[in-house]
């Protein structure tokens, strides 16, 4: 099934790209396509947060920061890159499906698969500032690794730290 | 609260101690007596680490170099688990116990009858313990005395089962899971007291280690690696560091303010007991966070060996091995027991290779430094340990300021090794004959990114994020190396394509025994390192190989299951493990040489 939708994606990449018109990717929250910045937070145009890429792959601050968050507080369980270990599902495919509110939730209040089967937990991450303060930026950078728009590894460019940034982690750190 | 209630408990007990002593002084000696007589009989293997000095010799030697190349396969055993399987089973009489994770299934089977399962354990625990579990479920086995079987489950609930039956006879909570505290080290059964150490460094846990009574579960004592002398069980002129005393407040005055609380040190390790000197002995791990900006000072007595007496906990000497730790060098891993000649004298070391890279030799009865030298050439965050008795910095890392991560939100690049150690917990074996320690070892660098952190309890508090990635110039992940610890030198080394993640076995026959990640249990010869043997067993092995002699046949056992820490990369696939991409990539190749699940294989010659 997600093969398929990939590979869907793909043959409307190709068509676009032969079109010679912009074809929007939709993940599980719509049309990726930035349209608006808040200091350097960008966001789509239903008002979700979203990553901004430019044409030498630079990444936006928050894409950023979403991966050393990322791999700091998820990566134990969702494996390196958003790519799933042996106990916790791939967050790259789970991002095509799921939209942002629904991704906030379940990080927040957590979720659990317990059968005779498996034991697959995810903790309520609701309390956890490490997690919380960073949660849009965490997003942003899972939804570009599902969209395609960021690779593997640690993004090589990154814009510079928006001063709003500054203000609110420690607003919300304390 | 808790903290509160068990100082309290703590003072209590010390002041009852005398008492408990000599009322119990009869119960003492035999107890004692039975388990390391138990010990000596080469057919059985009472405790995980085949014996209190840790040596993991066996003197069986039916299995030789000579005729290990036709052992085979004897019999096979499922547990039902998936995730990773550490630690080896017992052998006790006619009765193997075979542990897993969570939910930590124990079973008993019969050897007289084919294995049958004469009972299974399976305790109800919270899942909520799964996600504070920092790196997969494992749990590296149950300890045996008196007839019980003692179990640290994954909620620090100690149980004892009886060995007969399997009921539990009493069980007692050790922590608190709901923040971040969890189970995962085997016990350790000395006299009349079982001691079990705490897992939890990646939340902030603070460490201990604590003697129950192996009668009726009741604390007896309970020693911090961090905080106040009254809470470490220290006497601040008798408990010496390098042959000096440690002075009063040694741990308050190298943390700032209140950290030491959730200071981490935990304990996860394997336990060692020498009965001549009567002292236990183990490690302490990282200080928590892994962002060491945030916590200035040495952070004592984390990464710190500790050798205690066991009926009062007092430290007689401490060595901290890797202070203010800056790249997650826990020195849990177990101190081998080996009188070994040194200068021309019997002199009763310690030996400890430690995740940071080097090899440890030790007096343990004084503490004293003999030998500390690199065991993999790669590491490089300090170019040696200060070997100068004079010097202010004797026995401290020589630090390679390139490799410090001390400035926060900067990918500090190339440090070896990893994270992951030079070594993990996967303990090494030692072999009188040879004089030689079989290590298994990781071969693997890291780039370290710390960043700031903020405390809440029960939730992950790491502070950094790494990439993994095998040495410049290097194909493989691991080595398995054989190492003379009286002069700190590899004698030979076998490269393995990743990491070795299993407990060596060596053997009067002059085979050495360990497992790989894709899931071979190897042979090799004791003297030159030369394959003799190999099996591909169902999954990868992290768990630790044992030897048994059953009806005058002698067998060898291996847990495989993979998992762990090398279990969070065998999902995603890997591009190239030398680009240095993403944290466990070196390991994501496992995907293409096995899959999950949990099986004991029995190895045997045939028969003639």
């Amino acid at each position: 099934m997600q093969r398929m939708s990939r590979a869907v994606a793909c043959v409307a990449i190709a068509l676009s790209l032969s079109a010679g018109i912009a074809y929007a990717i939709e993940d599980g929250a719509g049309d990726p396509t930035a349209v608006k910045s808040e200091d350097g937070k960008w966001q789509d145009k239903n008002g979700n947060p979203t990553f901004k890429i430019g044409d030498d792959g630079k990444v936006d601050w928050y894409t950023y920061v979403g991966f050393i968050r990322y791999s700091a507080n998820c990566l134990q369980c969702h494996g390196p890159d958003g790519l799933g270990s042996t106990y916790a599902p791939s967050l790259v495919d789970s991002l095509k499906h799921i939209d942002y509110t629904t991704f906030y939730a379940t990080v927040a209040g957590g979720k659990q698969n317990v059968s005779a089967a498996q034991n697959l937990v995810m903790p309520a991450e609701g309390a956890n500032k490490n997690v919380m303060c960073y949660i849009d930026a965490i997003y942003v950078y899972l939804r570009a690794r599902a969209d395609g728009a960021v690779g593997r590894g640690r993004p090589a460019k990154h814009d510079d730290k928006p001063e709003a940034y500054t203000k609110a982690e420690n607003e919300c750190m304390g | 609260m808790r903290r509160g209630s068990s100082g309290f408990w703590l003072a209590a007990a010390v002041m009852l101690s005398p008492v408990l002593l000599t009322t119990t002084a009869v119960a003492q000696t035999s107890a004692n007596g039975d388990l390391t007589k138990m010990q000596s009989n080469a057919s059985e293997w009472v405790m995980p680490t085949k014996s209190y000095d840790n040596q993991r010799y066996s003197t069986l030697d039916q299995i030789t170099a000579q005729n290990v190349g036709k052992l085979q396969v004897a019999w096979t055993f499922s547990t039902g688990v998936l995730r990773g399987h550490e630690g080896s089973p017992l052998v006790i009489g006619n009765i193997m116990y075979v542990h897993a994770p969570f939910p930590n299934t124990v079973y008993a089977l019969d050897l007289d009858h084919d294995g049958k399962i004469l009972w299974k354990y399976e305790p109800k625990q919270d899942p909520n313990v799964i996600p504070v579990m920092c790196c997969d479920t494992v749990n590296r086995g149950p300890a045996y005395a008196d007839g019980k079987i003692f179990l640290h489950q994954a909620d620090t609930t100690l149980v004892a089962l009886d060995a007969k039956t399997g009921k539990v006879d009493w069980s007692v909570k050790t922590d608190d899971p709901s923040k971040g505290a969890t189970g995962t080290s085997a016990p350790m059964v000395v006299k009349d007291k079982v001691y079990v150490g705490v897992s939890g460094g990646e939340f902030g846990v603070r460490g201990w280690v604590a003697a129950y009574s192996t009668k009726d579960g009741k604390e007896l004592w309970r020693a911090y690696s961090e905080g106040p002398d009254k809470d470490l069980l220290v006497d601040p002129q008798k408990t010496t560091s390098l042959g000096k005393p440690i002075g009063a407040d040694s741990s308050l005055k190298s943390w700032q303010g209140d950290q030491w609380k959730i200071g981490g040190g935990d304990t996860w390790g394997w336990l060692a007991y020498d009965p001549k000197a009567n002292l236990i002995y183990y490690g302490s791990g990282n200080p928590s966070t892994w962002n060491p900006s945030q916590r200035p000072g040495d952070n004592k007595w984390s990464m710190t060996i500790f050798a205690r007496d066991p009926d009062t906990g007092m430290a007689k000497w401490v060595y901290q091995m890797t202070p203010h730790d800056e790249w997650d060098y826990d020195g849990v891993n177990e101190m081998i027991l080996a009188d070994q000649e040194i200068g021309g004298k019997t002199v009763p070391t310690l030996v400890h290779f430690d995740r940071n890279g080097f090899g440890y030799t030790l007096n343990r009865e004084t503490g004293e430094l003999l030998v500390a030298e690199k065991y993999d050439p790669a590491v490089n965050w300090a170019t040696g340990i200060n070997m100068d008795k004079g010097s202010k910095d004797y026995g401290r890392p020589i630090l390679d300021k390139k490799y410090s991560t001390e400035t926060p939100d900067v990918n500090h690049q190339g440090i070896c090794p990893a994270a992951l150690g030079t070594k993990d917990e996967q303990p090494a074996a030692y072999s009188p004959d040879t004089k030689l320690f079989y290590v298994p070892t990781n071969h693997v660098c890291m780039d370290y990114e710390p960043f700031r952190v903020s405390y809440t309890a029960g939730q992950p508090y790491v502070g950094a994020t790494l990439s993994m990635y095998p040495p410049q110039g290097s194909q493989n992940m691991g080595n398995f190396i054989a190492w003379d610890a009286t002069t700190g030198k590899i004698k030979w080394s076998d490269p393995e394509a990743f990491s070795v993640w299993s407990g060596a076995l060596a053997t009067k026959g002059g085979v050495v025994f360990y497992g790989t990640l894709e899931g071979y249990l190897k042979a090799v010869d004791a003297k030159t390192g030369k394959e003799l043997y190999r099996f591909k067993t169902p999954s990868g092995i992290i768990g630790n190989v044992m030897t048994y002699e059953h009806n005058g046949q002698q067998y060898i056992a291996v847990l495989s299951g993979v998992g762990g820490w090398a279990g969070i990369g065998l999902a995603a696939g890997l591009t190239d493990p030398h680009a240095g991409l993403g944290a466990v990539g070196g390991y994501a190749a496992l995907n293409n040489y096995t899959a999950l699940g949990g099986t004991l294989t029995v190895f045997k010659l045939p028969s003639s």
